[in-house]
């Protein structure tokens, strides 16, 4: 069983999510692991993590869902690759349905494990938004996943990647992109091992100052509830739950925030959870592994603090 | 302006869901339209006002899902189809969505970025594919310029103002428009509009539900005292091992 695995790069090296990807490839092959990788990325971390080969492509500009689905299908068909593998990312989840579209094949979004092979080719992934798992059966020759954050343990293999040069034939968009905005140097959120959400307990979005030195410290993203995001106190990139931003860190750290159902959707699968607030009977202390009932504007400066005198 | 919005029929998002015998218990809930699908509703009501065009809803469903469509047609859709069917995974669902589209010829295509209950995320995409046209996911906002539309789409970290001309397709989400409560006189005339129920185009079965499974609750909360952040610093470096 042939593995193919679409990297996104990102300062001239593979984004880390595409190297979870590449790990998740590497643990499932049988066959080949196979990159589809455009040419600015760096290929040594590829081999590192279990690439076989790597075809390289060459962009001219961003490219659009419709011409990563159009590059990736062309490279499933010239390596008889059976699973096709993206890391969750915006563009790649709706380039996955796409590709799967044009091979004919079965897709997942939002995978969270390694498949089951003993009923199959079963995966796992969130239903309910975030209330629930399903396991599903992918019943097609060809599979195309889109796998979440922590779905697989980074594994080094240590290969070296054979490059191979590749032309995909791929049609203009119609699509212009008229003007961008996109912070840098940021850590995304859906990229982030840590994430600090403030909410409404935060009171204004003048407040915002110790979130974000908190989230500083620890290397961090920064997120916020709905009512956060509604109110413009912050981006709506930064809402985090059912109608935002799914995320699944190994350390949530919630600020402020009360807990309603559909934050809560967005965090569950959060390995710890900390909850910091003033209200002892907030719903978020009953989803939390840690809590702190108090004062943000005392507490938050004093647990930064205590973090850099730690880490 | 032909549009077409693709609605979901899906448990109130408030709700908790039941499970019972392994499957979730959906008999006693309050279904609504599918949160992003409302949105996308809501901007196709003001485009078709805007163009004095023509607005269909379309469900993928069985009759129970027929007053969520006539509450879509309450909130200001001009007629409805509803393919008789259960919506069993995205590709099913896509390729009724585009058998429809490929009858009628859509200006616009607009759904949801993904329903709240199966969270797949794929039948935009899907149905793009399946048409050979653009697709935008998530479009924040939606303007119209003749046969040009300019839009917003969220990208990591940020957003992008793109252009394309139409036919299009695109997964919604808010703020594109306020959600629509139906009026009296929405909710009256929604009753007389016509909903045609057509029969599904027959599909391999693509994926299957294995079996779910609820999360289990965080067992235990471990409380720390306010004037003790040292202690939270120390639990999460020694026991949950995550700084």
């Amino acid at each position: 069983m042939n593995v193919l695995i679409y990297i996104e790069s990102e300062n001239n090296a593979p984004k880390k999510s595409s190297l979870e990807a590449v790990a998740y490839g590497a643990a499932i092959a049988k066959g080949q692991v196979v990159a589809v990788a455009p040419s600015d990325a760096d290929t040594t971390e590829l081999g590192k993590y279990g690439v076989d080969k790597v075809l390289q492509f060459t962009v001219s500009g961003k490219l659009e869902a419709t011409q990563v689905a159009s590059i990736v299908a062309q490279a499933a068909q010239a390596q008889s690759a059976e699973v096709v593998i993206f890391a969750k990312s915006i563009l790649n989840d709706l380039a996955a349905p796409m590709v799967g579209v044009h091979l004919g094949a079965s897709v997942a979004s939002n995978v969270i494990e390694m498949p089951d092979f003993s009923k199959g080719f079963v995966v796992k992934r969130g239903v309910f938004s975030g209330k629930a798992y399903t396991e599903v059966a992918l019943n097609n020759a060809i599979k195309v996943l889109s796998i979440k954050k922590n779905a697989v343990a980074m594994t080094e293999k240590g290969k070296t990647a054979v490059i191979e040069s590749f032309s995909p034939s791929v049609a203009a968009s119609t699509i212009t992109i008229k003007e961008t905005t996109q912070k840098t140097g940021d850590i995304l959120l859906t990229d982030a091992d840590i994430v600090v959400s403030g909410g409404r307990g935060l009171k204004g979005p003048e407040h915002w100052g110790m979130i974000e030195e908190l989230a500083k410290t620890l290397n961090a993203a920064t997120g916020c509830s709905k009512p956060v995001s509604d109110m413009d106190w912050r981006p709506h990139h930064e809402h985090v739950g059912q109608t935002g931003i799914k995320v699944s860190p190994n350390l949530y750290i919630a600020v402020g925030i009360s807990g309603a159902i559909q934050h809560l959707a967005g965090v569950s699968s959060s390995k710890t959870i900390v909850v910091i607030n003033k209200d002892a009977d907030a719903p978020f202390f009953k989803a939390a592994d840690y809590g702190i009932v108090g004062d943000a504007f005392d507490i938050i400066p004093k647990f930064t603090e205590a973090l850099k005198n730690t880490l | 302006m032909k549009i077409l919005i693709c609605i979901s029929h899906v448990p109130d998002t408030n709700a908790k869901i039941p499970f019972k015998d392994g499957k979730p218990d959906l008999a006693g809930l309050t279904f609504v339209i599918a949160p992003y699908d409302d949105f996308a509703l809501a901007r196709a009501v003001e485009l078709r006002d805007q163009t004095a065009g023509k607005l269909t809803v379309l469900c993928v469903g069985k009759a129970d899902t027929e007053p969520t469509i006539r509450k879509a047609l309450a909130i200001g859709a001009d007629d409805a189809i509803r393919v008789d069917a259960e919506p069993t995974d995205a590709f099913f669902v896509a390729t009724q969505i585009a058998e429809i589209a490929k009858q009628n010829q859509y200006d616009m295509i607009l759904m949801g970025r993904e329903s709240s209950d199966y969270n797949g995320g794929q039948v935009h995409g899907m149905v793009a594919a399946m048409l050979g046209l653009p697709c935008i996911v998530p479009c924040m906002k939606l303007d119209l310029n003749g046969n040009v539309a300019t839009m917003y789409r969220e990208i990591e970290g940020g957003k992008e103002v793109v252009e394309l001309p139409t036919p299009f397709v695109a997964g919604c989400q808010e703020p594109i428009a306020e959600w629509k409560i139906p009026n009296m006189r929405g909710i009256m005339t929604a009753k007389t509009k016509p909903l045609k129920v057509v029969s599904p185009v027959a599909t391999a079965i693509s994926t299957q539900v294995a079996s779910y499974e609820v999360p289990a609750a965080r067992s235990n909360c471990k409380m720390i005292d306010a004037a003790n952040v040292g202690q939270l610093v120390e639990l999460l470096k020694n026991e949950a091992k995550v700084i």
